[in-house]
């Protein structure tokens, strides 16, 4: 393993009362990426987030998170970390600015350095004109940002985030896709776990794809989607059948149907390389092209594919 | 020295003055003990007592100011039992994980909660003394100033190792347990026996001997015992009984609520090591 891995996880298991909810997973995170743990609810992914967070004791493997052990040096670890929890772990009855300076003593940050920080993360969450607000009557975005800044407070080398935009409504949680990019872009780490599909084609450097306690893919979102190699080209030209004839000869691609919409063309490597010369081959033997459109394999198509099943038919 | 256990602290103290409704009960509610029961069962105790000659030399104590230590108590064994009852919220709602997840020492979490729950006792015994007062108590007969300080340290310092005691009990028992209505339950199943079986609302010389032996071994009893001591003096006379001790006694009644609670300390902190919540 290299040094710039921040989580190294070897051979990591866990049971309760004899129900193997983990077997056996190795993965490292690096430093500075965003990695993400996908799989449907029960795959393992919050008992992995538990034993990386030191809440759950270590049964088998070895854990280290940002150059300790989990077993060994939890303190350590604790330190190193932040965490946005799945639900909104947030005292009802605290206000905003109580949630952070709490949060701000447990980890007893000096009073300055506190009170500086805290402004500092309100106003980066946009949270400053809510901060004697209590916390029980911010909207569900704001709490989620609420939880983002708390766990951002201590400057964690790792930030933890699970299923960070699960009951968010579509455009909260664009939004919050916003933030998590700018905090990573600021430097922090970021190991998530999702069951949605899009949010870790969006957001992730490295995903790994987790179903019954085990590892069962991992790879960037563009690897993934490329090993079905199953990218479809859809080209609309004056005239298809000479089109079909100019393609002839590109090695990628594998089949070409003919509709009355256009071509679709089947290519097994990467579309998005193949595609220049798709259109410079077609164009070349004088053909006009009315349009062009690569439809690459979603996540939703890698997971059927290497799971079996639908991840929605599954999730929560 | 590590202080986080302040930071939890001053979270409960929030929580506390912020729940209105909870606050203003569990500041009326000793009161209210005191202006009925008390102002009621007096009257008909020291119908009973009179009957019974006080010895000579010996400080007779009406009924209402008898009972004003018991509700001391009472007040104290209440709040405590139910002082834990804040972690099994945090528990069940997820915000232990926050503090768990914390490099914060977990012991600090009940070392937090145990001194906002003794602050809560303090806070209501000051409202029975004051409101005591009001309704006719007679605390310290006859202390010169100096004496009335010390007694008043002296209630304080039995309380607050009861409450030590009682409040990590419960702090265990809300570890271990999942709902609030199981901690509600075993407290009821607790408060009737350490309360009845004391020396809280009458005298236990009467007591059947079975009772009388367990009574000696029920901290609110020692609780009891040193409030009066403070409060009435090492001899008086009240319900038809006469009270006698010495500050050996005393001593011994403090050091039994001191090994209680530590006790209680230790069950409390294995508990809070072991503990695992996700």
């Amino acid at each position: 393993m290299g040094g710039d891995d921040i989580i190294e996880v070897r051979d990591l298991e866990h049971a309760f009362n004899g129900f193997w909810a983990v077997r056996g997973i190795s993965f490292t995170v690096r430093k500075g990426e965003i990695f993400s743990f996908l799989g449907p609810n029960g795959a393992g992914k919050s008992t992995t987030i538990n034993i990386l967070t030191t809440l759950l004791p270590l049964q088998k493997g070895t854990v280290r998170v940002a150059g300790h052990d989990v077993a060994r040096e939890p303190g350590r670890v604790r330190e190193a970390i932040g965490i946005v929890f799945q639900d909104d772990v947030l005292d009802r009855d605290l206000t905003v600015w109580e949630t952070m300076e709490f949060h701000g003593r447990l980890y007893s940050i000096p009073r300055d350095e506190r009170k500086k920080r805290i402004d500092e993360m309100l106003t980066v969450v946009e949270l400053e004109a809510k901060r004697n607000e209590r916390t029980k009557n911010l909207s569900g975005g704001m709490k989620r940002r609420l939880q983002i800044a708390r766990g951002l407070l201590t400057r964690p080398e790792v930030l933890f985030l699970d299923e960070p935009t699960q009951g968010l409504d579509p455009q909260t949680r664009m939004r919050m896709w916003d933030y998590i990019r700018g905090v990573n872009a600021a430097g922090t780490t970021i190991f998530m776990t999702t069951h949605y599909m899009e949010e870790a084609d969006m957001l992730s450097d490295r995903i790994s794809i987790i179903d019954h306690g085990r590892i069962i893919i991992s790879g960037t979102p563009e690897e993934l989607k490329n090993t079905l190699g199953e990218d479809v080209v859809y080209l609309e030209t004056g005239d298809d059948a000479k089109a079909r004839e100019a393609l002839q000869g590109i090695g990628e691609i594998r089949s070409v149907t003919e509709s009355p919409r256009g071509l679709s063309i089947t290519i097994s490597a990467d579309g998005s390389h193949c595609l220049p010369r798709i259109v410079e081959r077609v164009r070349d033997a004088g053909i006009d092209i009315a349009s062009v459109n690569l439809k690459k394999p979603t996540m939703d198509d890698v997971f059927v594919h290497y799971t079996g099943r639908e991840l929605r038919d599954t999730g929560a | 020295m590590a202080w986080e256990f302040l930071t939890v602290y001053w979270r409960e103290m929030i929580r506390f003055t912020r729940f209105r409704t909870q606050l203003l009960s569990s500041l009326l509610q000793p009161a209210l003990w005191m202006a009925f029961f008390g102002v009621a069962m007096s009257s008909n105790f020291n119908r009973f007592a009179s009957a019974v000659p006080v010895p000579a030399g010996v400080v007779p104590v009406d009924y209402l100011t008898f009972m004003a230590a018991g509700v001391i108590a009472m007040t104290t064994l209440f709040t405590s039992l139910f002082g834990g009852i804040s972690l099994l919220f945090d528990k069940n709602w997820g915000l232990m994980r926050e503090m768990l997840a914390s490099p914060m020492p977990r012991t600090h979490i009940m070392f937090g909660v145990s001194l906002s729950g003794m602050t809560k006792s303090f806070i209501q015994v000051a409202i029975i003394m004051a409101f005591g007062l009001l309704l006719g108590v007679r605390f310290f007969p006859g202390f010169s100033p100096a004496r009335i300080v010390v007694s008043i340290l002296g209630i304080f310092a039995f309380v607050g190792v009861f409450s030590l005691g009682f409040l990590l009990f419960s702090s265990t028992i809300s570890m271990r347990l999942e709902s609030p209505e199981g901690l509600q339950g075993i407290i009821t199943l607790l408060t009737l026996p350490l309360f009845f079986v004391s020396n809280a609302l009458y005298p236990i010389q009467a007591f059947p001997p079975v009772l009388q032996t367990l009574s000696l071994y029920n901290p609110l009893t020692h609780l009891v015992s040193g409030v009066r001591y403070f409060a009435l003096g090492s001899e008086f006379f009240a319900v038809g009984a006469s009270y006698s001790s010495t500050p050996g006694d005393i001593l011994l009644s403090f050091a039994y609520l001191v090994v209680f609670a530590a006790v209680m300390y230790v069950l409390a902190r294995r508990t809070f090591q072991k503990a695992v919540v996700t």
